[in-house]
């Protein structure tokens, strides 16, 4: 399939004055349409510093990020759903999901950003929401609101920073299982950082693994069971086992 | 209603006992030197804020007096909301502005907004103008530095997420600064305020002007009127509170996401 990003090369070097740390080291990987690739390793090999770079948060010294859509215009292919929620505290819900869809680049008429932030309100579950603040939802609503206002804009891939990793084990999972749903449904990509094995072989068909410091690709592992995954499988166990020995470097 | 009373009583119930002491201690010493050009009686202080209409000492009335103080306050407080607000947005959001002004500011800021008066009478003459002034002077600083602290400890968050959205510069700095500084700058507002209102009745004891509560102040002074001084310390004492409470219920509500984020 037609990779809807293809990662090229990146690498990327901090400098704080004389020292430079090195965090990316060449890192080459291709998402195709529709696929959940979570990535992984140990901290400090560079993920989310390769995430941001995506995103257009930050810049690579070398490399390059091929988006097949967008780039033609000025609007954001990608999208980016954050580890702590980031949604405006003044703004409700609803504004929060269309705060994307209002802004200049997008130029779209109140109509259609009405009939979009109402699909998204169904699809996660928040209508009931719609005009309540952030800091009246709890954490899983919150992280959901966040995924609505990324996937509002219809970016071609939804690139998450562990955004379930502060939700406690249950939400999680619910938030885990919408993902796959939302796949299913709106036909999105996803590319994620995460540092649970567990999660990675829950979601992805393919987990790209970075080795530490600088970040390289040390393996790309494809995921082959069907959806919805069981953890208990024993075929599950074996490949989240495999998985956290690769990260701690053990085989 | 007898409910309400009660819970009043219970909430500002201690607060209100010490202003009674003081009011008993006052009325106990007036009664005993019994001389109304040091401590005039509580009854004729309430006297003259009892007839807010009529005229004080064959001039204005207190009503109108308390108008014009509050529309030179307000006037002086709006126009420098309007300077202080874009100016401290712009110092702010770029460390270059902030180079270029920051000892400027500095300077300025710890001048007393009453010593300008001498020069505010040489450029806009005797009266409003000169009184603008003086009150916009002491207005500006408080939002000034206020608004440049709250665009600086703006979540750098919130700023990618508008980043990833490929907002523009002035779409980020009307939909995420602004709106992320504003709680730090209602406080500025509020301290602002404060400074405006002790600012306009100083300004008005200056010489040249005909009304105000500080104009007030002065002139009963010079006719030994210390019951209408007390009634004008009264009022400006009730505005002050008045305000202050406004701004705390709008912090309240306009910003009840304010550490809960």
């Amino acid at each position: 399939m037609e990779p809807v990003l293809s990662i090229d090369g990146i690498t990327k070097t901090f400098r704080d004055g004389e020292t430079s740390c090195p965090a990316l080291a060449g890192v080459s990987f291709d998402v195709a349409a529709q696929e959940i690739v979570c990535l992984m390793g140990p901290s400090g090999c560079g993920k989310s510093t390769l995430l941001r770079i995506i995103g257009g948060l930050d810049y690579a010294d070398a490399g390059s990020i091929g988006q097949t859509s967008g780039n033609k215009d000025k609007k954001p292919s990608a999208a980016m759903v954050f580890q702590d929620h980031a949604l405006f505290p003044w703004l409700t819900v609803y504004e929060n999901i269309v705060y994307g869809l209002r802004l200049s680049v997008q130029n779209l008429p109140e109509e259609e950003i009405t009939k979009r932030a109402e699909s998204l309100l169904d699809l996660t579950h928040l209508n009931a929401f719609a005009l309540s603040y952030p800091h009246q939802l709890s954490g899983g609503m919150k992280q959901r609101a966040s995924v609505a206002r990324a996937l509002a804009i219809k970016p071609s891939v939804l690139l998450m920073d562990e955004p379930f990793s502060a939700l406690d084990t249950f939400t999680r999972r619910e938030l885990e299982d919408e993902v796959v749903r939302i796949r299913q449904d709106l036909k999105t990509t996803f590319l994620m950082v995460t540092h649970n094995p567990e999660e990675a072989v829950y979601l992805a068909d393919r987990i790209v693994i970075l080795s530490g410091r600088p970040g390289v690709v040390a393996a790309i592992l494809p995921v082959d069971l069907p959806y919805p995954r069981d953890p208990a499988d024993p075929a599950f166990i074996r490949i989240r086992e495999q998985v956290t020995r690769m990260i701690q470097g053990k085989s | 209603m007898v409910l309400i009373l009660k819970q009043s009583i219970r909430k500002y119930g201690k607060g209100l006992a010490l202003i009674v002491i003081l009011l008993i201690v006052w009325e106990g010493i007036a009664l005993l030197i019994q001389n109304n050009y040091i401590l005039p009686r509580l009854g004729e202080i309430l006297s003259v804020l009892l007839q807010p209409a009529a005229p004080v000492l064959g001039g204005e009335s207190l009503i109108q007096n308390t108008i014009q103080s509050l529309k030179e306050v307000l006037t002086g407080f709006l126009c420098a909301a309007a300077i202080a607000i874009p100016l401290g947005l712009l110092i702010g959001w770029s460390k270059e502005v902030q180079i270029y002004l920051n000892p400027t500011i500095q300077i300025l800021r710890p001048v007393p907004p009453i010593a300008w008066m001498p020069f505010a009478i040489a450029w806009f003459g005797i009266g409003f103008n000169s009184i603008l002034f003086i009150i916009g002077m002491g207005a500006f600083f408080p939002i000034l530095i206020n608004t440049v602290d709250g665009v600086q400890g703006v979540r750098l968050r919130w700023i990618e997420v508008a980043d990833t959205f490929h907002a523009t510069t002035f779409e980020k700095l009307r939909t995420v600064i602004l709106p992320g500084a504003l709680p730090v700058i209602w406080t500025g507002l509020r301290v602002s305020f404060g400074v405006a209102w002790m600012c306009v009745v100083a300004a008005e004891m200056l010489p040249g002007t005909t009304a105000g509560l500080g104009y007030l102040i002065m002139y009963a002074y010079n006719l030994g009127q210390l019951q209408v001084i007390g009634a004008g310390m009264i009022i400006i004492g009730i505005i002050g509170l008045g305000a202050d409470t406004l701004f705390r219920a709008g912090q309240e509500r306009l910003f009840g996401w304010q550490g809960r984020e």
